[in-house]
C-alpha cells in the first residue's frame, strides 16, 4: 500500500495519539493496539510519541521558582565548583560531561515540575570504578552530590536544591546476567524499568515491580526509594525481592553486597540499609533481584461500586476468591474518571459511578483463572456489592484499562499545580480523610482526587489548583499529616520524603527512631555530601 | 434482517511472536489468544445494526478447535444472539484455508438466510484478505471490502459503504444481501459490560463439522517452512 494520507475522523486521531502517549511523561512506552495495528495495516504518517512524551515541559511555559528561594532553605557549608574541578571530572569522563544551564534545566527540574534546583553540572558515568573515583574526589573536596536515576520521583528528592553535582546513572544501563532457573537478575542501576521488563519477558520472566513511570524510571532510583507501585501486594517490597546491591559508599568505598543468594544469614543484612533511603547513604551502582515468573494468563476487571464500604466488601470477597491470583486491587473515585475525561480524553469503559475498583488476576492457567474470576464476579454483582463493570482478557483492553489508573498523575498536571499526598492509612477510616479533605479545600481547589492502592492500605489524595497558592497549601499541611498521624498512618506510604516531607517525619516516627537514622547518616557520610537536604529534618518536630 | 459475523481467534496481537523450533509453524501452545482486532470492529459493527433496529438478530461463527468457544462468547457479550461453533483441530492460522472457510459461511448462509454477512477485512495471522471476497463469489453477492462507514438504506433493500482505498475513500452502494468486511477505522469496539458478560453464558452456541456442511477443511496448499525475518544489521556510520 502507498504511504497516502488517509482522512481520519478526529475523534479517532485523538484516540490514537491519547494511546501512544502512555505513561507519565515517558518517551519510551509500548506502542499502542491503534499504532500498531495501524503501522502494519495503513502505514500514514503521524506525530511521533517523543513529541508528546514530553508533554509535562510542554504544558508550562516558565520554569518553576528555584525550591532554595520558594522554601527559603539555607545552603551547606560544601565547596563550590571550580575550573580545575570541571578539568578533573572531564579528564575522568571524557564528552560525558555537561555544564551548559539549557540542557541542565531538564535534570535541575522535578517531573511534576515543582522543585529547580541550580546545578551547574551534570555526569554521566558508565561504570561502578567512575562513580567511585567521582565521590572520591568530591569528599575529598568536600562537594556536594545529588544521584539521579529517571527522575520520576514526586517528593522532590531526584533533583538538586542548590548547586549539587548531579550523578546521572543513565549510561550505567547494561544487564550483566539472567538466571532462568532461579529467576535472578543481575544488572546495573541505570537500566529503565521497562527495558528491563521488555527484556525478561523473552525469558518467562518480569519484574517484581510495576508503576505508571515504567517507561522512564531507573532501578536503582527504584531500589533507593524503595518504590511500591501496582503489584506490591502479589509480589511484596523491594525490601523482599532485592537480593543484593553493590554501592559506593560517601569515601569512595565500593561496597560489594551483590549476592545472588535467596538465603544468606551471614552478619548483618547490610542492603536493607540502602533500600530506600534515597541516596543519602550511598549511591546503588549494581543490582540484583528476584523476578518471578511472567503469568500466562492476566485478567483485569474494572468495577463500578457505590459507595467505599462496598469497595472494602469488594476487596474483603477477591482476597478470599481469588486469593493466589490476585496480582493488583487498585480504587478510583468519581473525580478521578472526571479527571482523565477532562485533560486525557479518555473514555469510561463502563457506566458513571461514585467509585471505581481495578481487579488484577495473574496466574499460570488461563481456565482455572477465569473460572475463578468468574465466580467473584457472579457473586459481586448478584450480591449487589458491584453494580456494573467490564472484564478483559485481550492485551488491548487490558492496557487500555490500565492507562486509566496509570496516567492519573499525568492528568492531574493538566490542571496546573499538584498537592500530591501519598497516605497510608487503617482500611476502616481510609475515605474519611478525603471527604473532609474535601470539605476544607472545595472553595478554593481545582479537584480534590483520590485514588490509590487499596490492597495495600495505600491512598493516593491529589487537590490541583491552575498555579502555586500558598493559601491553599496552608488549608491542606498541617492538617493532612496531623490527620493520619492521629490514626497511626504513615505521611508518605512509598513516595517517601525527598525534599517535600523530610520536615514531616516527626508525623510517622518517633524522635528517638529519627535521631538514631541522624546517626547513622553522620556515621557513613560524616562530611554530608551524599543528597544533602533531602530525607532527615535539621531538627525534629520542627 | 439477520446478520451473521465471523470471529477468528488468533494470537493475541501484543504477543511477541515465536516460530517452532522445527520450523513448521508458529509457536501457538501457551501463547495468549484473542479475537481477531478486525473481527471484533465487524461484531461491534452487527451489534451497533441491532441496536438501531437494522438487524433483529446478530450469529456469530467461528471455525476452530474448542477454545474457539471463548471467542465465540466474547461476540456473544458484547451483544450477538447465539454463536456457531464448527469444530476442527487443524490450524487455523495456515491448515484452514480462506476458500475452505468461505465455503462453509457459504452453507450455512444457505441455511440461515442473513441479509448481510459481516467479517474482519483480514486475520492478523495469515494476512489473506480473501475470505470475504470468495464469499462475496461464492454466493454471487456484492461485496463491499475495507468497509469505513457502513449505512444501510431504510428499505433495507441496499446498503452504501465508504471503503478506503490506496487513492483515499470511495463510496459504493450495493444491493441487499451483501458480504461487507470491516477496516480498522470502521468503529470503536465496545466494552462488554459485566452484566451482558454473565448473559453470554446462557446463549446458544451450536456445534457442527464442516462435513455437515459438505466441506472438506483439508488444506491444498503445503507450508514449507516458517521462519524468523532475517534479524536487522547495523547500518553504516
Amino acid at each position: 500500500m502507498a504511504h497516502q494520507r488517509l482522512p481520519l475522523k478526529i475523534g479517532h486521531l485523538r484516540q490514537y495519539l491519547a494511546l501512544i502517549n502512555t505513561g507519565s511523561g515517558c518517551l519510551h512506552r509500548t506502542v499502542s493496539f491503534y499504532t500498531q495495528v495501524h503501522a502494519k495495516y495503513c502505514p500514514i504518517q503521524y506525530q511521533s510519541s517523543r513529541r508528546f512524551g514530553l508533554l509535562s515541559r510542554s504544558m508550562q511555559k516558565e520554569d518553576p521558582e528555584l525550591t532554595s528561594v520558594r522554601y527559603n532553605v539555607q545552603r551547606g557549608n560544601f565547596a563550590r565548583i571550580s575550573s580545575e574541578d570541571v578539568a578533573v571530572f572531564e579528564k575522568l569522563l571524557p564528552g560525558r560531561v555537561i555544564a551548559d544551564p539549557e540542557e541542565l534545566v531538564g535534570y535541575n527540574t522535578d517531573w511534576l515540575r515543582m522543585c529547580r534546583g541550580n546545578s551547574q553540572l551534570l555526569l554521566r558515568p558508565k561504570t561502578t570504578e567512575e562513580i567511585s573515583e567521582i565521590i572520591k574526589y568530591c569528599n575529598a573536596r568536600n562537594l556536594a552530590v545529588m544521584p539521579q536515576g529517571g527522575n520520576t520521583g514526586l517528593v522532590g528528592g531526584s533533583v538538586p536544591v542548590f548547586d549539587e553535582i548531579i550523578i546521572s546513572t543513565s549510561l550505567m544501563n547494561k544487564i550483566i546476567s539472567v538466571d532462568e532457573i532461579s529467576g535472578t537478575l543481575v544488572c546495573q542501576a541505570g537500566c529503565v524499568l521497562e527495558a528491563l521488563n521488555t527484556h525478561l519477558s523473552d525469558l518467562g520472566l518480569m519484574m517484581p515491580l510495576d508503576l505508571g513511570a515504567k517507561g522512564s524510571c531507573q532501578i536503582g532510583g527504584n531500589i533507593s526509594t524503595n518504590a511500591g507501585g501496582l503489584r506490591l501486594m502479589r509480589y511484596g517490597s523491594l525490601h523482599g525481592s532485592v537480593l543484593g546491591l553493590e554501592v559506593v559508599q560517601a569515601d569512595g568505598t565500593v561496597l560489594d553486597c551483590l549476592s545472588t543468594l535467596r538465603k544468606d544469614n551471614t552478619g548483618y543484612d547490610l542492603k536493607q540499609l540502602f533500600i530506600g533511603s534515597e541516596g543519602t547513604l550511598g549511591i546503588v551502582t549494581s543490582v540484583s533481584i528476584l523476578c518471578p515468573r511472567k503469568p500466562q494468563s492476566i485478567n483485569l476487571a474494572i468495577l463500578g461500586v457505590s459507595n467505599f464500604e462496598n469497595c472494602l466488601k469488594a476487596l474483603k470477597e477477591a482476597k478470599g476468591m481469588l486469593g493466589e491470583i490476585l496480582s493488583a486491587f487498585e480504587f478510583m473515585d468519581s473525580p478521578c474518571i472526571d479527571l482523565v475525561k477532562a485533560n486525557l480524553q479518555l473514555t469510561n469503559p463502563i457506566s458513571d459511578m461514585p467509585f471505581y475498583v481495578l481487579i488484577e488476576t495473574a496466574g499460570s492457567n488461563g481456565t482455572h483463572d477465569e473460572e475463578k474470576l468468574n465466580l467473584f464476579l457472579e457473586k459481586v454483582l448478584g450480591e449487589g456489592i458491584v453494580e456494573d463493570g467490564t472484564v478483559a482478557t485481550d492485551s488491548t483492553k487490558i492496557q487500555s484499562i490500565w492507562a486509566i489508573r496509570e496516567r492519573l498523575a499525568e492528568a492531574l498536571l493538566h490542571d496546573g499545580y499538584v498537592y500530591k499526598y501519598d497516605i497510608s492509612l487503617p482500611l476502616a477510616n481510609f475515605y474519611d480523610l478525603v471527604i473532609d479533605m474535601r470539605e476544607r479545600v472545595n472553595d478554593i481547589a481545582t479537584r480534590t482526587v483520590a485514588y490509590g492502592h487499596l490492597g495495600d492500605g495505600n491512598l493516593h489524595l491529589n487537590i490541583t489548583s491552575p498555579t502555586y497558592d500558598h493559601e491553599l497549601l496552608e488549608k491542606i499541611e498541617p492538617f493532612i499529616y496531623e490527620w493520619t498521624s492521629r490514626y497511626n498512618g504513615s505521611i508518605s506510604a512509598e513516595h517517601g520524603l525527598g525534599f517535600k516531607k523530610k520536615d514531616f517525619i516527626h508525623f510517622s516516627k518517633t524522635k528517638k527512631a529519627v535521631e538514631l537514622m541522624q546517626q547513622i547518616k553522620v556515621m557513613m557520610d560524616p562530611k554530608g555530601i551524599l543528597n544533602p537536604y533531602k530525607m532527615l529534618p535539621d531538627k525534629y518536630g520542627d | 434482517m439477520k446478520v451473521l459475523v465471523g470471529v477468528k481467534r488468533v494470537v493475541d496481537y501484543a504477543v511477541k511472536i515465536r516460530i517452532k523450533a522445527d520450523k513448521s509453524a508458529v509457536e501457538t501452545a501457551s501463547v495468549k489468544m484473542s479475537m481477531n482486532p478486525f473481527c471484533e470492529i465487524a461484531v461491534e459493527e452487527a451489534v451497533r445494526m441491532k441496536e438501531k433496529k437494522i438487524a433483529d438478530e446478530v450469529i456469530a461463527v467461528s471455525i476452530g478447535p474448542k477454545q474457539a468457544q471463548e471467542t465465540i462468547r466474547t461476540a456473544l457479550a458484547m451483544g450477538a444472539d447465539r454463536g456457531v461453533h464448527i469444530t476442527t483441530d487443524a490450524r487455523t492460522d495456515q491448515e484452514v484455508q480462506p476458500l475452505a472457510v468461505a465455503k462453509v459461511l457459504a452453507a450455512l448462509v444457505e441455511q440461515e438466510q442473513p441479509g448481510m454477512v459481516v467479517l474482519g477485512k483480514q486475520a492478523i495471522d495469515d494476512d489473506s484478505n480473501q475470505t470475504g471476497q470468495m464469499l462475496a463469489g461464492l454466493l454471487d453477492w456484492p461485496q463491499a471490502t475495507f468497509a469505513n462507514e457502513v449505512t444501510v438504506a431504510d428499505d433495507k433493500a441496499s446498503v452504501q459503504v465508504v471503503r478506503e482505498i490506496d487513492g483515499g475513500l470511495q463510496t459504493l452502494s450495493a444491493p441487499l444481501p451483501a458480504v461487507v468486511t470491516a477496516d480498522l477505522r470502521l468503529n470503536q469496539p465496545r466494552y462488554a459490560t459485566l452484566p451482558n458478560i454473565m448473559k453470554a453464558k446462557k446463549k446458544k452456541i451450536a456445534k457442527h463439522k464442516a462435513a455437515d456442511f459438505g466441506v472438506d477443511l483439508a488444506s491444498t496448499v503445503e507450508v514449507v517452512s516458517v521462519e524468523d525475518p532475517p534479524v536487522r544489521q547495523a547500518g553504516q556510520k
